[in-house]
């Protein structure tokens, strides 16, 4: 009965004086105050990186290392030095949405056909152009599973902001005495959505910002898939891709 | 001096005091080895295997059921959809939030903590296991078919063998994952490493159990990675040669 009268229950939008409206704003504010600086960092350093092709060992197991970070673990850890509140949660929810954007960003550039760039150079384009007119354009699709991948998990994670006197949506649900468990309930579904809409969002600014010409291509979307699903794809998978890669990089 | 019930079960004192107390706790700084020692044995000792114990079961179970699942959906494809579909929304749900709603119906017990634990193992292995299950080369499938295998020795003998290294690469990551939500599990339930961190927020903030629980469940999933890690390497040889050229 609680997950019918949670729809109430938004349909209220909250009880006991907090809005979830107000609630949500305020998530949306600690996840986004927590996924810029690790998208504005990760993607900088990421393509510079990439460009450079150097340093693939850091940036990649950067990732390997941030997925197996447990986020209670680093937040428990910051609490000490920056006390009860928002901050210990931005600080560790930024620390955790870092490595799979900076990977990512290393991956998707580090990976652009040499031919490719070659190519470009060999038309006369400077260094800079041929990072942003050829190898951005064609890293777009993977630099942004990256941080959707990162938007999503700080979305969910920021409800243990409610455990630490943070605000946001997971006041509703750790205060079961408070708003019932029609507000747990309803608060998880507001989350569910929010969760779907953000990767949503994402998805579809993602295909704006794709170049006509590259809509579509389903080698990209499988190598995509592979690294959200957390297959390593420089890993020990035996695809044909892989075989061609492994050629490209002895070629290099 | 007073003695005090130790930490779990009274909402009490600011700083639990265990009998003596040094000053090192009684000012609540960053990090009191002392502390920590004395109480390795009755509290992060038992934690951690509790933890241990937590992971090892919810990963076997998912492994279970997300193989059955994967086996049937490389077979019957129409199976893949809504297994996709049904452990991608579970694995949407806020762990916080799936803890707190199961304990409302189950109750705080392990059960409850394992259903929950499970349920986020299974879009991470079904992936994977189908992912590695249906990666097989079809050139590597048309000599199995040529040299007459049936359809389950293709399956037993080609296709579960070559899919090794994506099912351990999705248990890699299906274990550091549960051994970072079991710790969220303990604000539903008192268990494992999250225990004292819980434990230590109820008491007013104590420092030493926020640090000493969230190391520890730090340095177990990094541990529990680089065993993977190994496993990975030692089973497929021929990936870091690959990757040494």
């Amino acid at each position: 009965m609680e997950f019918l009268n949670a729809f109430v229950w938004i349909g209220h939008n909250g009880s006991q004086g907090v809005t979830v409206t107000g609630k949500l704003g305020q998530h949306m504010l600690i996840s986004l105050i927590s996924i810029a600086p690790a998208v504005a960092v990760g993607i900088g350093l990421g393509i510079v990186l990439g460009h450079l092709h150097r340093f693939s060992f850091l940036a990649i197991n950067t990732s390997n290392l941030g997925r197996a970070l447990p986020s209670l673990g680093i937040l428990a850890i910051c609490l000490p030095f920056l006390g009860v509140g928002t901050t210990p949660v931005v600080i560790a929810m930024v620390i955790l949405a870092f490595p799979p954007i900076l990977t990512n960003a290393y991956v998707a550039i580090d990976q652009v056909d040499p031919e490719t760039v070659d190519a470009a150079k060999g038309i006369g384009l400077r260094p800079w152009q041929v990072l942003v007119r050829v190898e951005l354009p064609l890293a777009l699709p993977l630099i942004f599973a990256g941080v959707r991948t990162s938007a999503v998990f700080v979305v969910a994670t920021a409800t243990l902001a409610g455990i630490f006197g943070g605000g946001g949506m997971g006041d509703f649900i750790v205060n079961q005495a408070t708003f019932g468990m029609e507000g747990v309930i309803g608060a998880t579904y507001v989350l569910i959505v929010l969760c779907f809409c953000v990767q949503g969002i994402l998805l579809l600014l993602e295909r704006l910002v794709t170049p006509v010409g590259l809509r579509g291509t389903r080698g990209r979307q499988a190598q995509t898939l592979l690294i959200e699903s957390g297959i390593d794809p420089q890993g020990p998978e035996q695809t044909v891709s892989e075989e061609v890669r492994a050629v490209e990089h002895a070629a290099r | 001096m007073m003695f005090l019930a130790p930490v779990a079960d009274s909402g009490g004192p600011v700083i639990p005091n265990f009998g003596k107390t040094s000053q090192c706790v009684l000012d609540n700084r960053s990090f009191c080895w002392g502390w920590f020692s004395k109480h390795w044995g009755d509290t992060f000792e038992p934690a951690l295997i509790q933890h241990i114990e937590l992971t090892a079961m919810a990963v076997a179970f998912g492994f279970v059921i997300s193989f059955a699942l994967a086996v049937l959906a490389h077979r019957h494809g129409w199976v893949t959809n809504p297994v996709t579909l049904l452990s991608s929304l579970l694995y949407t749900i806020p762990s916080l939030a799936l803890f707190e709603i199961l304990v409302g119906y189950i109750g705080p017990n392990w059960y409850m903590v394992e259903i929950a634990l499970t349920s986020y193992t299974l879009l991470l292995l079904f992936t994977n296991i189908l992912a590695g299950l249906s990666g097989v080369t079809p050139d590597v499938l048309d000599a199995a078919h040529g040299m007459g295998l049936t359809r389950r020795q293709v399956l037993l003998k080609v296709e579960m063998p070559l899919a090794v290294p994506a099912i351990i690469a999705g248990l890699r990551i299906a274990v550091v994952t549960v051994i970072s939500l079991a710790t969220i599990a303990a604000y539903a339930t008192p268990t494992g490493l999250g225990k004292p961190i819980f434990d230590a927020l109820s008491n007013g903030g104590f420092n030493t159990a926020f640090l000493a629980g969230g190391i520890l469940c730090v340095i177990l999933a990094i541990v529990a990675d680089g065993l993977f890690v190994l496993v990975q390497r030692g089973l497929t040889p021929w990936a870091s040669a690959r990757r040494g050229a």
